[in-house]
């Protein structure tokens, strides 16, 4: 029986919580606040940290132009990546969801194939496709256009080729999903009222598809600004991105004040965009596609 | 024709065809200018098919349809002048009032100032024109259902089209909706063609009704035309409570034909012009619920006849009652006003059926 306990019912909701809230405190609340104890700490040239309350990592990461430029790099990569998925994933978006195709479900299937495969092994297979030895070359040998392997591979472009590949289908399922839920009589009003079919587009569909577009995009620069495989991978010496100056700190050279900083520098400014998004579209869009 | 009655939309042996499923048979038909149409039906009898067809949301197999004298076949959608109120209104949820109602304006280059004192009168004629900034969320599904009108005809359509526009309100602001929509139609004057599968609607507001069934026209005709004389079984059982029995032909005298029905015996039915029976010609009988009049004694005639029967079970509405008769062991319905009280079941009572009330229809 209900209790009719009017405190015990206000409880309820709290007890049902408290295994997830627990989960998310042990596992991700101490361990920020660790990281945040962590970077108020001193690197000793003899390698012991010094633990205490010091500025100087903090005051390091926020002046050194070198981190400075890096933040630029990744933000410009994370922006690129996110432009050309926006604009790649529509397409195939808009055909999913509007396609007579008996068999929509196969083809959100066929979206979600790449997620079966690790994330790392995608990533390496670009360099069977645009290496040295690579597909590409090979074919462009064969057909004579060039006799030489053209270097293709190790530039920021493959970088962004990389991060397109793995979170194209992240933008195409959001914009699915807003896509989806258009009703399509909003099309056959805005027909009937005198549009064409691209100026139907552009008054009804479009803009009832943008909290999708937005939120692909958002997941897309967040997931794109912290990754530290794709730059790793395929990137050349010059591409690291911010997230490979906290695995440089932290693996390399055993940094822990020092990339502890770091990664509170990125963590604070992916929050600072998803609170923006946040305040303009709200999170309920990203859950959509989730749900 | 004169002026008055031009044709606003001329279908002609328009076939509508899904690879060998056949939505839309061979069909004409003529709308004249200024009428107010319907096309009445059950789900799937086509009529929405025909609807769109006319709209340019649907293409056509065969035959031609032609708008204000133009061949549209070819025509997209968005020239052809058309209003269409979509049974969900689907009012544009990203664009106020006032930008759903200029929205058709804007794409036929009405200047600024002028369309909104359009989108003013639109909004006035639709009882609405404080709604202007609203957001089409803000408002209450027969608000919503009124902004769609408006928007419909503040660009002056050549014909409006009304798919199933009152089936999602509720059954009191569907009514006053009913009443609402002609009393504006009638003051617009403009051509209309509405979709429904409900008869009290079909009835209420049309000057003249289409009734589909399975891809086929019925019946065209006012709506008494459609009630009173009905064309087909299927018109006479689709529309109110009608008794439908088989019958056949012992004789005709000039309007009246004589029938026999098994278990009823000998029953007299008037004829129209139109039609030519002939003795031992098998035939459908149908007669309205409510022309069966009940009574303790009546007295047959050149005109009537008169049955005896049973009530068996009695269906108490209030003003009426819809009484189920035994006649020879043969069921049927009657609705009758109610004097005070309803008749009993159990009593025996006298049915008098007038010959004129009695359709011959095709077996």
């Amino acid at each position: 029986m209900a209790s009719l306990d009017p405190m015990d019912n206000a409880w309820r909701p709290w007890r049902l919580l408290a295994p997830a809230l627990s989960a998310i405190f042990l596992l991700l609340v101490v361990p920020v606040a660790f990281i945040v104890v962590y970077s108020f700490w001193l690197r000793t040239a003899t390698g012991a940290d010094i633990a205490g309350f010091h500025l100087d990592n903090w005051i390091e990461v926020l002046t050194d132009p070198f981190y400075r430029d890096i933040m630029g790099f990744t933000i410009w990569i994370a922006f690129a990546t996110t432009v050309v998925c926006a604009v790649a994933g529509y397409v195939p978006a808009y055909f999913i969801a509007t396609t007579q195709f008996k068999h929509k479900a196969f083809l959100l299937l066929l979206l979600m194939l790449p997620f079966w495969i690790s994330y790392i092994i995608r990533t390496m297979s670009w360099i069977n496709i645009l290496g040295s030895s690579g597909i590409v070359n090979a074919a462009l040998i064969w057909i004579g256009l060039t006799d030489e392997p053209i270097q293709m591979l190790y530039n920021q472009w493959t970088v962004i080729v990389g991060l397109v590949h793995f979170l194209l289908p992240f933008m195409i399922l959001n914009i699915y999903v807003s896509l989806y839920g258009i009703d399509r009589n909003l099309v056959d009003a805005a027909r009937s009222l005198g549009c064409t079919g691209w100026q139907a587009f552009r008054e009804v569909t479009l803009p009832l598809s943008l909290p999708g577009l937005a939120a692909g995009s958002l997941l897309c620069f967040v997931l794109g600004a912290g990754t530290y495989i794709t730059p790793l991978v395929l990137g050349g010496p010059t591409d690291a991105m911010f997230a490979n100056l906290v695995f440089d700190a932290i693996i390399t050279q055993l940094n822990w004040p020092l990339g502890s900083a770091l990664s509170l520098v990125l963590l604070i400014l992916l929050g600072c965009v998803v609170a923006v998004y946040n305040r303009f579209a709200g999170m309920g869009q990203i859950a959509k596609s989730f749900g | 024709m004169g002026d008055g009655t031009q044709t606003a939309v001329d279908l002609q042996s328009v076939v509508k065809r899904y690879g060998t499923f056949t939505a839309v048979h061979e069909t004409d038909l003529e709308i004249p200018e200024g009428s107010f149409l319907t096309l009445l039906g059950p789900s799937g009898c086509g009529k929405t098919t025909t609807l769109r067809m006319i709209a340019g949301l649907t293409s056509i197999t065969e035959g031609e349809i032609r708008i204000k004298g133009r061949r549209v076949n070819d025509l997209p959608i968005h020239k052809r002048n058309l209003g269409i109120v979509f049974q969900n209104y689907a009012l544009f949820p990203h664009k106020t009032v006032f930008e759903n109602v200029a929205f058709g304006l804007k794409y036929r280059g009405v200047a600024k100032a002028e369309a909104a004192k359009r989108v003013k009168e639109a909004l006035e004629l639709v009882q609405l024109p404080q709604m202007a900034d609203r957001m089409p969320s803000q408002l209450s599904g027969g608000q919503q259902q009124r902004i769609a009108l408006a928007r419909a005809i503040v660009v002056q359509p050549d014909v409006l089209l009304l798919d199933e526009p009152l089936s999602a309100l509720d059954a009191n602001l569907r009514e006053d909706m009913r009443i609402e929509l002609k009393r504006i139609q009638d003051t617009l004057g403009i051509t209309t063609v509405f979709v429904t599968h409900d008869q009290s609607e079909a009835l209420a507001m049309s000057d003249q009704i289409v009734v589909m069934s399975a891809g086929h026209v019925e019946q065209v005709g006012t709506p008494e035309e459609v009630y009173n004389r009905p064309a087909s079984e299927f018109v006479a059982s689709f529309l109110g409570n009608s008794n439908i029995v088989a019958a056949s032909v012992t004789g005709v005298d000039g309007g009246v034909a004589k029938l026999e029905v098994d278990g009823l015996g000998p029953i007299l039915a008037s004829v129209t012009g139109d039609q030519t029976l002939s003795a031992g010609q098998k035939v459908k009988l149908s007669i309205r619920a409510e022309k069966l009049a009940l009574s303790d004694t009546a007295e047959a005639g050149a005109d009537a006849t008169v049955l005896d029967a049973r009530v068996t079970t009695v269906d108490y509405q209030g003003q009426v009652a819809r009484y189920f008769l035994d006649a020879g062991g043969r069921q049927l319905q009657a609705i009758n006003p109610i004097d005070e009280h309803p008749l009993s079941e159990g009593k025996q009572v006298s049915v008098r059926i007038r010959a004129r009330d009695c359709v011959v229809l095709p077996a």
